[in-house]
């Protein structure tokens, strides 16, 4: 068996395990509405996490996510108040926006060989300032196409409600998924996560790479923050607010080693689905207070990063094997 | 001298800064004595500036060995609820100090034990205690936030020691006993060999193990510091808020110190005059009456600024390109012999 596939199977199993206790406790819980709202819910996160994938595949990180989510909803409100522009038009300009920003911040790490942690850094405060600047208010959003993409819905069997947003985030699972493991730039974003030299050596051209990396998380955070601004119906910049490490817990949970070089984009939705999972298990136990979801969360962290680095041992104690 | 010439950077930035600040808003140099203390701008901001300062004492021994320690803002909470929790269940004032420095040094052991033992890369074992430590936080204070009205504790908040605030003191005293630690023992050298390379300090005979945990628990211990100082400064502590995105302050404060995030040398002073800096341009903001939504905006604009200055790879284009001034453009054959 391939041992890369191990993690994958570990995250979908303990999510399978964690979906039989909860039948086991709240057989209602396994309907299609849960289902429905947890997609729903989770829709933003999903849509984050496959960006986020793209970014530690590569060996880097990208914390300014959460700020461009916020970012995002106060730009679409702002504009939707103030100019008569229609919402798709703004959609437009919002998602070249945060693309443009990512691509930026690319062009930084490539540009000054820094590291993503301290230039994304900065991103988050540029982006979480830029909304500041925008307003401090909460901005509600009244826009007539709001509210018909919010009562966009397909009734599953059950009366479980398929959201269009659930559907955008299960769509860009999809689409990561294609992109990460069945283009050429998901081929160089795989082999930049090996090791930075080696995939210059391979041929991949890094600059361009790691640019079109950002870039696309950066497109990934303005698409979700047009879901969450459709969820929420405003635009608040003190929104989403650590964001970006529950979009990397959620990734870790999935199986991807945050070195780079080795995960799946499939293992991501696992990873948030189960986060979600967590959280509606609390929501119907009742007893159990919220925090218990953030302490059973790092506990999920620990398990998965142990079990890596088991498993990493395993497979370098192969080679080494096969080597002698 | 050589100490002066590597702080250099951040002294100037600092009075650059001070300056700026004092164009727009005249009394910022202003210091007087009222009641018995001092007060004066200056004095607020080296009051305010004790947490991040605090955390990046820590998160500098940390960076030095390559390592990045982002736990440290919930520790705050950690240790600040469990302060909290001591005072309000009526154990005294010395007793809840030991045991919240406890609860940091526990925090870091955690760490330490993940990093150094189980080898798990630093920014991911830390994140397992941000994740999880808000919640233990909750936990303690039972999702409220606990209030108390110990004057005794709330001293190391607001009270005054020789004119000065109690928490400048404890940073100033705590940086300063920390970087003697460091330069008058072998201890800062060990850590920076770890941090340049690990396997061959350990083969040099480094015990690189127990030095990694126990910097992991100086950090702690530093997050306990300030928690305690967060939690008597408010008189309660508030598990959600306490500390949130500290950390990223004190890394940003160790990394205008002009330490590199990559390990090895590294300097105390510099990380606090990096504190400082930062603590100057939040103030300073407000004083000089900018609204303060342009705190962030400006806030990354300077990171940038110092990140394209410390670039290796401009540094290097630098170096080169001084030279070609320098010494014109010889062919580079004959430039071997001149030497």
């Amino acid at each position: 068996m391939n041992p890369r596939l191990l993690p994958l199977y570990a995250t979908i199993a303990i999510f399978l395990v964690a979906c039989v206790i909860c039948y086991i406790q709240f057989p209602y819980m396994l309907s299609t509405r849960v289902l429905g709202n947890l997609l729903t819910d989770n829709a933003y996160l999903g849509i984050v996490a496959v960006g986020m994938t793209v970014v530690i595949l590569s060996g880097g990180i990208d914390l300014s996510v959460g700020s461009v989510i916020a970012f995002s909803g106060v730009f679409i409100a702002v504009m939707l108040r103030d100019t008569g522009l229609p919402a798709p038009v703004v959609f437009v300009l919002l998602l070249i926006v945060t693309t443009a920003f990512g691509a930026a911040m690319g062009g930084l790490i490539h540009g000054l060989a820094m590291p993503p942690f301290i230039v994304t850094l900065a991103g988050m405060f540029l982006a979480r300032g830029a909304a500041y600047m925008l307003t401090i208010d909460s901005v509600p959003i009244d826009d007539p196409f709001y509210e018909m993409l919010r009562k966009a819905y397909y009734l599953m069997p059950g009366k479980g409600r398929l959201t269009l947003i659930g559907v955008v985030m299960l769509l860009s699972f999809a689409v990561g998924m294609v992109i990460a493991h069945r283009t050429r730039f998901g081929a160089s974003v795989y082999a930049l996560g090996g090791g930075e030299n080696t995939a210059r050596l391979m041929g991949v051209q890094v600059g361009r790479t790691t640019v079109g990396i950002y870039a696309f998380s950066g497109f990934m955070a303005g698409l979700s923050g047009i879901v969450f601004s459709v969820y929420t119906g405003s635009g608040y910049p003190l929104a989403t607010v650590g964001t970006e490490l529950t979009a990397i817990a959620a990734v870790v949970i999935g199986g991807t080693l945050l070195t780079g070089g080795s995960g799946f984009v499939f293992g991501t939705f696992i990873g948030v689905m189960t986060m979600g999972l967590i959280q509606t298990y609390i929501v119907f136990d009742g007893t159990l207070s919220s925090w218990w979801t953030k302490i059973v969360i790092g506990g999920l962290l620990l398990l998965f990063i142990v079990l890596q680095k088991g498993l990493l041992r395993l497979t370098s104690a192969r080679f080494s094997g096969g080597l002698a | 001298m050589q100490t002066l010439r590597r702080l250099a950077p951040q002294i100037v930035t600092l009075l650059a800064v001070c300056l700026l600040v004092t164009l727009f808003f005249p009394g910022f140099l202003d210091i007087s004595m009222s009641g018995g203390r001092l007060v004066g701008p200056v004095i607020d901001i080296l009051k305010r500036s004790a947490p991040v300062a605090l955390l990046a004492i820590g998160m500098t021994l940390v960076i030095a060995t390559r390592g990045i320690d982002l736990s440290v803002g919930t520790v705050i909470a950690i240790c600040g609820a469990v302060a909290a929790w001591a005072i309000a269940g009526g154990m005294g004032l010395w007793a809840a100090v030991a045991l919240a420095i406890g609860a940091g040094l526990l925090a870091g052991l955690w760490n330490g034990v993940l990093v150094a033992v189980i080898g798990i890369q630093p920014i991911v074992a830390t994140l397992i205690l941000m994740t999880a430590g808000r919640g233990i936080a909750q936990l303690i204070t039972e999702g409220r936030i606990l209030t108390f009205t110990d004057p005794g504790f709330a001293w190391f908040g607001s009270g005054t020691l020789f004119g000065m605030p109690v928490p400048a003191v404890i940073w100033i005293v705590t940086g300063v006993v920390m970087a003697q630690l460091m330069r008058r023992t072998a201890l800062g050298l060990l850590v920076e060999a770890i941090g340049i390379n690990r396997r061959a300090s350990a083969l040099a005979g480094v015990n690189a193990l127990v030095l990694l945990i126990a910097v992991y628990m100086a950090s702690g211990l530093c997050a306990a510091l300030a928690g305690i100082i967060t939690a008597a400064d408010i008189r309660g502590a508030d598990a959600n808020n306490a500390g949130l995105w500290l950390e990223l302050d004190a890394i940003l404060a160790v990394v205008i110190g002009g330490n590199s995030l990559l390990g090895g040398r590294f300097s105390i002073a510099a990380a606090l005059l990096g504190a400082l800096i930062i603590q100057t341009i939040d103030t300073g903001i407000l004083l000089a009456g900018f609204p303060s939504e342009y705190n962030l905006v400006i806030k990354a604009g300077l990171v940038v600024i110092i990140l394209v200055l410390q670039s290796p790879r401009l540094a290097t284009e630098w170096y080169f390109w001084r030279r070609s001034v320098r010494e014109g453009p010889p062919p580079a054959t004959t430039k071997e012999h001149a030497r």
